[in-house]
């Protein structure tokens, strides 16, 4: 098996998250009943015409500066001819020969740590088909056309992932750049974000690619990873018998874990590529280019390397952190309550608080422990009020009342135990109760000095401040 | 003998109260009914909508009020869509076809207070020299009904020549005004391409296609088009300049303007006496002191080859959306989907219909595209360019408008590459999108003869000026069908 390379390249496919559709004024809201959303141009009426959404532009040329790309002085679009049901013009108006964005780069970690970059060939902006409606209408096909017109960025990378996982780890970096940005909002059942994947293989060392399959519009990082690696094993198996891979688009069946064949090179339509007369070259200059540079938020890659270096993070918690612009947010917020503490806070905002919230389905977003909650928890940390082992008793709580960490401290009488006498005087009391185990340990066994712990943490109730506990348990007990 | 009358002195008598809107309609509409058996110029007829119109119009007028219009009686070529009033483009496709918008041009001149008495005929969507085409049967050209009117706006030109209107909308992809002005005798004009917004007209050839207007007189067409024109945010390649008052100093001198005569359309194929009277024409310009001289377009011959890539080009995809799912013509019980698809537009479309979408088609298929379509551009901005040159050199071009005067229903039907010829004066401007007129100019052998100027984009009003102060010097423009007179 070793004897062959794995050569992918991924076309993501992301829904922009303007308001109106790219070439008519309907709403691109997501759920409507079936037709309500197209209006007279999207359903292709005789004598309409589209007229271009600014902001769909705006949000690829925001792609487009985000991956160091060339933002096109002129980009063209082209209609791509076709016929079918969900498609009501006969053609799709997309950008063929001069896309917006042309040669940009993404970069991945893998597995080992290591960072490689992937180059992205280009990003071009087009119209949403309709869909196809085939549950509960018998023999017929429905057709809704809400989706029509809805616009999309397609994101062609270079043929340069050698791996399911590279793919993967692309197809998120992609994903977080684009609600980075907030052009696409990334939901993947609902298609906002999906890809085809160009899949082949050759002889190690080879220079030639091997015949291509591409997998058509998967919508979940997991099947991509099972259809490549099916995929992949599909063609090796078929080369080594002797076989030939056959140029082909392809489905995954995520049911049975494999892809099939949908229609041959030979079957592929002749889409007659050119330009849209209706629409004139679209033209953007250096001041419009330079006004969405400005606008452009702290992007992954710097964010991480920031906090790698402000806070003091590894890189892998520094990556982790700042995989999504809510959960840096989240963090940074926190930070900002306990500036002396940034490990600590990244510990409990990857620990406990992202294991609550997976745990009920969350996002970071939702609200269900704000920031300024979880930084006041951190504070009675830091301060002492608290002990570690409180903390995460106390976590628990406050995220099942809603209630604050001072209340809870207060209510709950957990405010640890700080002043000497007092610790002194619990430890007195074991002492005067244990006095078999305190002469074996003045005798050298020294490892019932966790029993004492244990005893004056029980005494306590669990809020004796442990280090001030060793110290001046190691001094009564050597007498 | 009110159908006489311009419409610029039917608007004045209209304000002046000397004459009713309600009137007007009646009197057309009379002449609709009347003519329709003979010329078949409509395909719909919206006598109740008129008067309905027409009385609200006159109660406008009574107040003083009312638009730059109102109250004038026109019709609309059958592309332009009208609520509520079925919008066939000449096809059995959208036979069935009742537009719930109106387009641009329509709303623009009902707001101007203008009242629509019908729909008019056409070529199948514009495709076709001599509206031979049109599934609701040819038009006959009020000249001589064993002859057609032009093409593919025929119904509005044969409707204006016999005064069934004083005006009508058009549109000119080809030469769809200008050819159909020449046969019938009236005057027309196509404006700069992105001039007159798109919204609304059934596209054919999208990047060739432009509406304007027939009228009787330079004035008149002047008077409507200057309601018609102007930006509309919903047409991507309509232009945001200001129109200017096309009435405005109408009539000035000519002294000093420099005309070119396009030397490569006095071919071998331009009718001899066709000729001298575009010459004479000429000549009268020289005489109100403008100053003529030849000018050579050296690539103008190329025009009917590069229009017939692209124009078909463009309209084999337009013309997709016709596929019997959301409108128009659909088969009787599809077996499946490409049956539907086959079916419905077997049906629904004509001959030459099919026949571009055919060569449109072929034209961009891969391994043809570079071959037909990007070369047919090339040759296209080379055309373009000629002209830049010539406007370099002179203020306005003139020439015949088409080679020949009107020719029989049937004549050229059998073989379509003569009747594309027919276009052959007209293309260019289309190619360049520069505006264009057709002014009569007399009779050869009995039928009209045009003269058609073409000036650089956005000179409308240069060749308004030019063809109305024609106007002041000959009556050709007067000249009625006896029959209609």
């Amino acid at each position: 098996m070793s004897a062959w390379e794995t050569v992918i390249g991924l076309e993501i496919h992301a829904q922009l998250a303007t308001r109106s559709k790219i070439f008519s004024g309907a709403a691109t809201a997501y759920g409507a009943a079936p037709n309500t959303q197209a209006c007279l141009v999207d359903l292709g009426y005789p004598g309409v015409l589209p007229v271009l959404n600014a902001e769909a532009v705006r949000m690829a040329v925001r792609f487009g500066l985000a991956i160091g790309a060339r933002i096109a002085r002129q980009s063209v679009f082209a209609r791509k001819n076709y016929f079918y049901p969900d498609l009501p013009k006969g053609y799709q108006i997309s950008q063929y020969e001069l896309p917006i964005v042309a040669q940009g780069a993404i970069d991945i970690v893998l597995e080992d740590g290591s960072v490689k970059r992937i180059g992205v060939t280009r990003a071009h902006l087009e119209e949403d088909a309709g869909k196809s409606l085939h549950e509960g209408l018998g023999a017929l096909t429905g057709i809704d056309l809400n989706r029509a017109g809805t616009p999309l960025i397609e994101i062609v990378s270079e043929p340069e992932m050698r791996s399911a996982k590279e793919a993967v780890a692309y197809m998120k970096k992609v994903h977080t750049l684009v609600r980075y940005l907030e052009i696409c909002d990334g939901n993947m059942q609902e298609g906002s974000f999906r890809c085809d994947a160009n899949v082949s293989v050759r002889p190690v060392g080879a220079q030639k690619f091997g015949t291509r399959a591409e997998i058509k519009n998967i919508n979940s990082f997991r099947y991509v990873e099972k259809a490549i690696q099916y995929e992949v094993a599909r063609q090796i198996e078929l080369l080594e018998s002797g076989g030939k891979v056959v140029q082909e688009t392809r489905l995954y069946d995520p049911d049975k874990g494999e892809t099939r064949s949908m229609r041959s090179k030979e079957e592929a339509n002749d889409y007659r590529y050119f330009p849209d007369p209706d629409l004139l070259p679209l033209e953007l200059d250096e001041a419009y280019i330079e006004a969405a540079r400005a606008e452009l938020p702290e992007l992954p890659d710097a964010k991480a390397a920031r906090f790698a270096s402000q806070y003091g993070l590894s890189v892998y918690d520094a990556g982790v952190l700042t995989a999504g612009r809510d959960l840096a947010d989240y963090y940074e917020t926190v930070v900002r309550a306990v500036p002396t503490q940034p490990k600590l806070a990244a510990n409990w905002v990857m620990g406990e608080l992202a294991a609550a919230l997976n745990k009920e389905g969350l996002e970071v977003g939702s609200g269900r422990l704000p920031a300024e909650r979880l930084a006041g928890l951190l504070t009675r940390i830091a301060d002492a009020t608290i002990s570690g082992k409180i903390a995460k008793e106390l976590f628990e709580a406050m995220w099942s009342t809603g209630q604050d960490a001072d209340a809870l401290i207060e209510a709950k009488g957990l405010k640890q135990i700080t002043d000497t006498g007092a610790i002194e005087q619990a430890i007195e009391a074991v002492m005067a109760k244990n006095p078999a185990q305190l002469a074996d340990y003045r005798a050298g066994k020294d490892k019932l000095f966790g029993f004492f712990v244990g005893q004056v943490m029980k005494a306590t109730q669990g809020k004796a401040n442990p280090a001030q506990l060793n110290e001046l348990l190691k001094k009564k007990l050597s007498g | 003998m009110i159908h006489r009358e311009t419409l610029t002195q039917l608007s004045a008598d209209l304000r002046a109260r000397k004459v009713s809107s309600v009137e007007l309609v009646r009197t057309f509409l009379a002449r609709i009914e009347a003519s329709q058996p003979t010329l078949n110029a409509f395909v719909s007829i919206t006598a109740e909508q008129a008067l309905a119109d027409a009385e609200a119009a006159d109660r406008r007028l009574a107040g003083g009020g009312g638009g730059a219009l109102e109250g004038v009686p026109i019709g609309h070529k059958d592309l332009f869509c009208t609520a509520g009033v079925r919008t066939s483009c000449g096809s059995r496709m959208l036979a069935n076809f009742v537009s719930p918008y109106d387009a641009t041009v329509v709303a623009r001149l009902k707001a101007a207070g203008a009242v629509m008495l019908g729909k008019l005929n056409m070529d199948e969507f514009a495709m076709g020299s001599s509206n031979e085409t049109s599934h609701f049967g040819p038009v006959r050209n009020p000249w001589n009904t064993a002859l057609v009117p032009g093409g593919s706006s025929g119904g509005s030109a044969a409707a204006v020549a016999a005064r069934l209107l004083p005006a009508a909308t058009a549109t000119d992809t080809g030469g769809s005004i200008r050819q159909p002005a020449a046969f019938c005798g009236i005057t027309g004009i196509k404006p700069t391409y992105g001039r007159v917004s798109r919204y609304g007209m059934i596209a054919f050839a999208s990047s060739l296609d432009q509406g304007g207007v027939l009228a009787a007189s330079a004035e008149d067409a002047a008077r409507v088009l200057r309601e018609m024109a102007g930006f509309d945010p919903r047409d991507s390649t309509s232009v945001d300049t200001p129109v200017p008052d096309y009435l405005a100093g109408l009539g000035a001198p000519l002294q000093g303007v420099r005309i070119g005569v396009m030397k490569e359309f006095f071919d071998t194929g331009l009718d001899p006496e066709y000729e001298r009277r575009v010459r004479e024409a000429l000549a009268v310009f020289e005489r109100l002191g403008a100053r003529v001289r030849e000018v050579s377009l050296p690539n103008l011959p190329l025009s009917v080859p590069v229009y017939y890539v692209v124009a078909p080009a463009e309209c084999s995809s337009n013309l997709a959306r016709y596929d019997g799912v959301r409108f128009g013509h659909r088969c009787r019980d599809p077996r499946d989907l490409q049956d539907l698809y086959k079916r419905s537009r077997s049906e629904g479309f004509g001959a030459e219909v099919k026949r571009r979408i055919m060569t449109g088609t072929y034209v961009l298929s891969a391994g043809y595209y570079d071959a037909y379509y990007l070369k047919a551009q090339r040759v296209r901005r080379l055309i373009s360019a000629d002209f830049e040159r010539a406007f370099g050199e002179v203020d306005l071009l003139m020439g015949p408008t088409t080679p020949t005067a009107a020719f029989a229903l049937g004549a050229k039907t059998a073989d379509p590459i003569t009747m594309y010829l027919n276009d052959i004066y007209t293309i260019s401007a289309n190619l360049a999108g520069l505006p264009a007129m057709s002014v009569p100019c007399g009779f050869a052998a009995g039928l009209p003869v045009g003269l058609q100027i073409i000036g650089p984009h956005f000179a409308e009003q240069a060749l308004l000026h030019a063809a109305h102060r024609y106007q002041l010097e000959t009556d050709w423009h007067q000249r009625i069908p006896e029959q209609y007179a």
